[in-house]
């Protein structure tokens, strides 16, 4: 096995394409275990964390930039990051512990391709954006169109996800992420639920995006939960449309983590107090960026 | 700290000190298991049967042998075949355990070992191994097992203690049972009766240090072993019986050791090193990894439970019955005999029947783990006796105190106890503030005890006085729980010197006498015996020493805070380290060695208060206040005695709330790891708050009673008993786990 760490998009770029069995990491807090575990064996292994904009975040006025090899601790202890999407920001903070997310990165938990990964959603709501490397040059895709199922996505063998893009967080907005796990942290998402609101100016919901992981192949939207939202406020009618619909769009397996019913039963609660949270942050954000 | 016997003056025993393997391992300098490299060493690799149940039809290992750096393949015809000599019983299964014969009886179970140079040619050896297996039906838990017309795993098995004895053979090792009184007579005198079936999953002692072991042997039939264990004489005798060689032909090492809880007092790799190096001619290291670890090694025993209870509106137990059926895993053995004895040992009941059943089942086998049988039958019983209470309306401390055992009460098991501390732990719960700490909502409060025996068996010591008068203190017991420093601070004591001036040690098998295993919480009360013995005898040398100095009569010689005075004063006192000094002029160095079995056990009783909070929406579970009050006799080392209390708490917890194996249809384990076999993280846990009951044990000098296994008996009826509190929900099957919850929940609301 060879290790190869490149110091600009361009020379990994060719490399991936030059080199067919290679396989890029950042923090490698899924590659080693699956390495260990015999589940992968890749002849190059190109480390991404030697690629200055892939350890960086920047924001301008429209948006947020996240290189994809950023380790999640920067997204959790930059205070005008975490502040601005505190959901985001603690979903990262959920990735195993203060030692793993000294190396795990959003992009290494997106393309690892885990219906579980705790960062996705909070990515989806947020309408995040991937910016993708490869011969040819860019191209960007939206976060939730990157995973296609479990440990697959849509990338090509020769691309890889430089950073994301994030528009920045309008007024009277907010977003949450919770997950259930049996214990209190070092655990794997048995449900997780991302939501994001935008509030009118009388208070009643504007915009509102919803997304789950762990109850199906990969994470997904609730658009029923969406329009629910929408023109409303967080009653309790509105709320039993949102557990309802998110039970609803579960399509999850009985496995030793948790049972179908279970995670069903779940998603809606957990669903419900993620919109109850985003609510209350886009209450207190009243003014501008 | 609850002391109910005033303290003696000691000046050392109950003391605080900085722990003496603290540096070494914070700083990584202490050598587990894992961490020794011997020249020429080759690593080990084992291979495991994939099956639960199956014979091994052939075994070819020639394209194995044929590898790059394969320097030794051993099956199970490397050993020699214990059945064919006429061997014991149990030597058999001890020997099959370790490396099958015929058939694989639970998946993980070794069929084959290899060395090679490097680790990574040992593992593509063992997977060069080729068996052939005739897969059989198996049966993975008691129900399956006992079911008529069941796949049998030893055909010869008939059980035991069934008179007349059965003719067919079954799943079903041994029975046992203790009566006393009139069942029915009893059941006619209450006026409430709860009758309840409980389940418990296998569990694992989950230490954090795999297994591992060193061999290196020598031509000359000698070998050495460098193991992580309980109890380096156990590791000797077992592999000397698997081997067929004399126990003194192998020396053996002990290792530090990252936890054990019991399931490091069994052999899994040492023979199997030492075979491969015979055959290799170099040294040979093997190590487990986790999944070998949750797969081969540990767990306890998962369980059926049915108890029914009955008791007069005021509070009396009048009968108890209780049957019960553990598994053993693949051979007889499970504690179920412990728990049997264990089950309602707490209390006075005039009539109860205790029937308990020991059965086979395609998993490994069980290993001992703290109060061996004990938790899961106090789970069921205490859970029963806070139904009753509830419905008789009386406070759960009060009815355990209606029918405490006390001394002079005659145990359900048998003999009458002497002076206990049951009570007294009872109280410490009832005085302590979180008692009647206010609860909120979704909040619960339970309370559940526990009994346990404690051991005694075997201990050696040897103490030396160097020559500038500080000691060394030797002893073969491994140190699991922080007896190192209880056996300096008991020596302390007995010579007068500081603790810092004594020094602790562990030794090998040649070096210092023999000492059973470190289990049965035994170490500080009977190796303690022995450490204490020793000081003695150095004390009566010393004095003699000094009445021949001062050319006066023993008698006149006192021994007082680490000095020699003459008892009226006329001559200047002698020092430990002035008789040192000049034990050359006086009869050469000074050293005492001590070998006893153990003068009385005291047992020890654990009462235990929950508060948890349940999330009704997700079930989740959330221990949020946790007081545990246990008798050990004498804390000779606080510190550690807390960290026993807390250790068995937390590992209750775990075994309540989250900790199960789980396996698939073919009987292969799905969880063999830490992520999806749920010990407690640290953030898990409230502070475990601990009242240490002091109720000397008059068998021990100090009167020690064994703190290491009590703790873990009440967890999960107390949390259990929170729980129903909280949500008015029983539940009887462990783990009650998030998913348990809800399900019983929205039971519930149906
Ligand atoms: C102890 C422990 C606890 C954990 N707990 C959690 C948890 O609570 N929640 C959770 O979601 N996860 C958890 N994980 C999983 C893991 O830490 C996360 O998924 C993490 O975000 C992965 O990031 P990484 O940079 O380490 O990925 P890597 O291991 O480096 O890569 C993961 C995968 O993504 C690919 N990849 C990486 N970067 C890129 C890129 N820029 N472009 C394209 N492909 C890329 C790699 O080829 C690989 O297939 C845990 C892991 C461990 C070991």
């Amino acid at each position: 096995m060879k290790y190869i760490a490149p110091s600009s998009v361009e020379e990994a770029t060719s490399l991936l394409s030059t080199s067919p069995s290679a396989q890029v990491f950042a923090g490698a807090t899924d590659v080693v275990p699956q390495l260990r575990a015999g589940r992968s064996a890749p002849e190059v292994l190109v480390d991404l964390k030697k690629i200055e904009e892939l350890v960086s975040m920047a924001k301008d006025d429209d948006k947020w930039t996240v290189g994809a090899a950023t380790p999640t601790a920067n997204l959790t202890e930059d205070e005008a990051f975490s502040g601005e999407f505190p959901g985001l920001s603690e979903a990262a903070g959920l990735i195993g512990s203060d030692q793993i997310q000294n190396r795990s990165s959003l992009g290494g938990n997106l393309c690892n391709g885990s219906p579980a990964a705790d960062s996705v959603p909070a990515m989806v709501v947020n309408g995040a954006r991937a910016v993708i490397a490869g011969p040819n040059g860019t191209r960007v895709l939206d976060v939730a169109e990157v995973v296609t199922g479990p440990g697959q996505t849509s990338l090509e063998a020769d691309e890889f996800i430089v950073e994301f893009e994030i528009d920045r967080m309008p007024a009277r907005s907010g977003d949450a992420y919770l997950r259930m796990i049996p214990r209190t942290e070092m655990d794997i998402a048995v449900v997780g639920a991302g939501a994001r609101v935008t509030l009118a100016e009388d208070g009643s919901i504007e915009e509102a995006v919803v997304a789950l992981g762990a109850v199906a192949p990969t994470v997904v939207r609730v658009p029923d939960a969406e329009a629910a939202l929408v023109g409303n406020t967080a009653d309790d009618e509105t709320l039993s449309a949102v557990a309802e619909a998110a039970s609803g769009v579960c399509n999850p397996i009985d496995d030793k983590r948790g049972t179908v019913a279970y995670r069903k039963q779940v998603a809606g609660v957990l669903a419900k107090r993620a919109v109850l949270i985003a609510i209350e942050r886009a209450e207190q954000r009243n003014g501008s960026k | 700290m609850a002391i109910t016997e005033e303290n003696p003056g000691y000046k050392w025993v109950g003391t605080r000190p900085i722990r003496p393997d603290g540096l070494e391992k914070v700083t990584g300098k202490a050598q587990f298991g894992a961490d020794l490299m011997l020249p020429g060493m080759l690593f080990g690799k084992v291979v495991r049967s994939p099956h639960a149940h199956a014979r091994i039809v052939s075994i070819d290992t020639t394209a194995a042998e044929a590898m790059v750096g394969v320097k030794a393949v051993i099956t199970g015809s490397d050993f020699p075949d214990l059945a064919a000599n006429g061997a014991h019983a149990s030597d058999i299964d001890v020997a099959n355990n370790a490396i099958a014969r015929e058939k694989v009886l639970y998946e993980g179970h070794v069929v084959a070992a290899v060395a090679a140079t490097t680790r990574e040619q040992a593992e593509a050896a063992a997977k060069a191994v080729e068996v052939t297996y005739e897969i059989l039906p198996h049966v993975l838990t008691v129900d399956e097992a006992m079911a008529e017309g069941a796949p049998l795993l030893h055909e010869g098995m008939i059980t035991k203690g069934v008179d007349p004895a059965p003719e067919e053979p079954s799943n079903v090792a041994s029975k046992i049972l203790h009566e006393r009184g009139d069942l029915e007579q009893g059941f006619g005198e209450a006026d409430v009766v709860v009758e309840r079936e409980f389940t418990t999953k296998p569990v694992h002692q989950g230490y954090i240090e795999p297994h591992a072991a060193v061999a290196d042997a020598n031509t000359d039939g000698r070998a050495h072993i460098w193991c992580s264990s309980q109890g380096h004489f156990q590791m000797r005798a077992y592999s000397a019986t698997v081997l067929g060689v004399s126990p003194g032909t192998l020396k053996v090492t002990a290792a530090e050791i990252g936890g054990g809880f019991g399931g490091k007092t069994v052999i899994y790799l040492e023979p199997l090193a030492v075979r491969l190096s015979q055959r290799a001619g170099r040294p040979v290291k093997l190590v487990m990894d986790r999944d070998e670890v949750f797969r081969a090694t540990g767990p306890t025993s998962g369980t059926r439970i049915r108890v029914k209870m009955g008791v007069s509106n005021d509070g009396k137990i009048t009968a108890a019955e209780v049957w019960m059926a553990y598994e053993a895993g693949a051979y007889s053995g499970s504690p179920v005999g412990a728990a049997g004895m264990t089950a309602i040992a707490c209390y006075d009941i005039p009539n109860f029947v205790v029937e308990g059943y020991d059965v086979v089942c395609n998993k490994p086998r069980v290993a001992a783990y703290r109060a061996p049988g004990a938790p899961m039958a106090a789970f069921a019983v205490e859970s029963v006796l806070d139904d009753l209470a509830r419905d008789i309306g009386m406070d759960p401390i009060d009815i355990r105190l209606a029918n405490a055992a006390v001394e002079g009460t005659q145990a359900s098991y048998g003999p009458k106890f002497p002076r206990i501390g049951f009570v007294e732990t009872l109280e410490a719960i009832k005085d302590h503030p979180n008692y009647t700490a206010d609860l909120g909502p979704n909040q619960g409060r339970g309370v559940a005890a526990g009994f346990w025996f404690n051991a005694g068996m075997m201990s050696s010591a040897t103490v030396h006085i160097n020559e500038n008068g500080t000691a060394t203190v030797v002893t073969g017991s491994p140190d699991i729980g922080g007896s190192r420093q209880s056996m300096a601070l008991m020596a302390a004591e007995e010579l007068g010197i500081p603790y810092e001036s004594i020094k602790a040690v562990v030794a090998d098998t040649e070096t210092v006498g023999f000492n059973d295993v470190t289990g049965g919480s035994r170490v500080t009360l009977a190796t303690g015996a022995a450490v204490v013995d020793a000081c003695r005898l150095i004390v009566e040398d010393l004095r003699a020493r000094a009445a021949k100095t001062w050319d006066v009569e023993v008698d006149q010689v006192e021994w007082v805070d680490g000095q020699a005075q003459h008892v009226d004063g006329s001559q200047p006192p002698l020092s430990l380290s002035d008789l040192a000094a000049k034990s050359g002029r006086t009869g050469g160095p000074i050293s005492a060695n001590a070998s006893l079995n153990s003068r009385g056990v005291g047992a020890g009783f654990s009462t235990q208060l929950c508060d948890v909070e349940v999330d009704p929406e997700t079930g989740v579970t959330r221990v949020v206040r946790y007081l545990t009050a246990q008798d050990a006799g004498r804390a000779i080392s606080p510190d550690y005695v807390e960290g026993q209390m807390q250790g068995g708490v937390v590992q209750g917890i775990g075994w309540a709330l989250n900790e199960e194996y789980i396996h698939d249809q073919d009987g292969v384990m799905e969880n063999p790891s830490f992520l999806d076999y749920r010990i407690p993280v640290a953030s898990d846990l409230p502070m475990i708050d601990c009242a240490i009951v002091e109720v000397p044990n008059p068998a021990h000098p100090y009167g020690v009673r064994g703190v290491g296994e009590v703790g873990i008996v009440p967890p999960m009826a107390a949390v259990g008993n929170a729980i129903n509190d909280a949500i008015d929900v029983r539940m009887t099957d462990l783990p009650m786990s998030p998913v348990r919850i809800l399900e019983a929940l929205t039971e519930q609301r149906d």
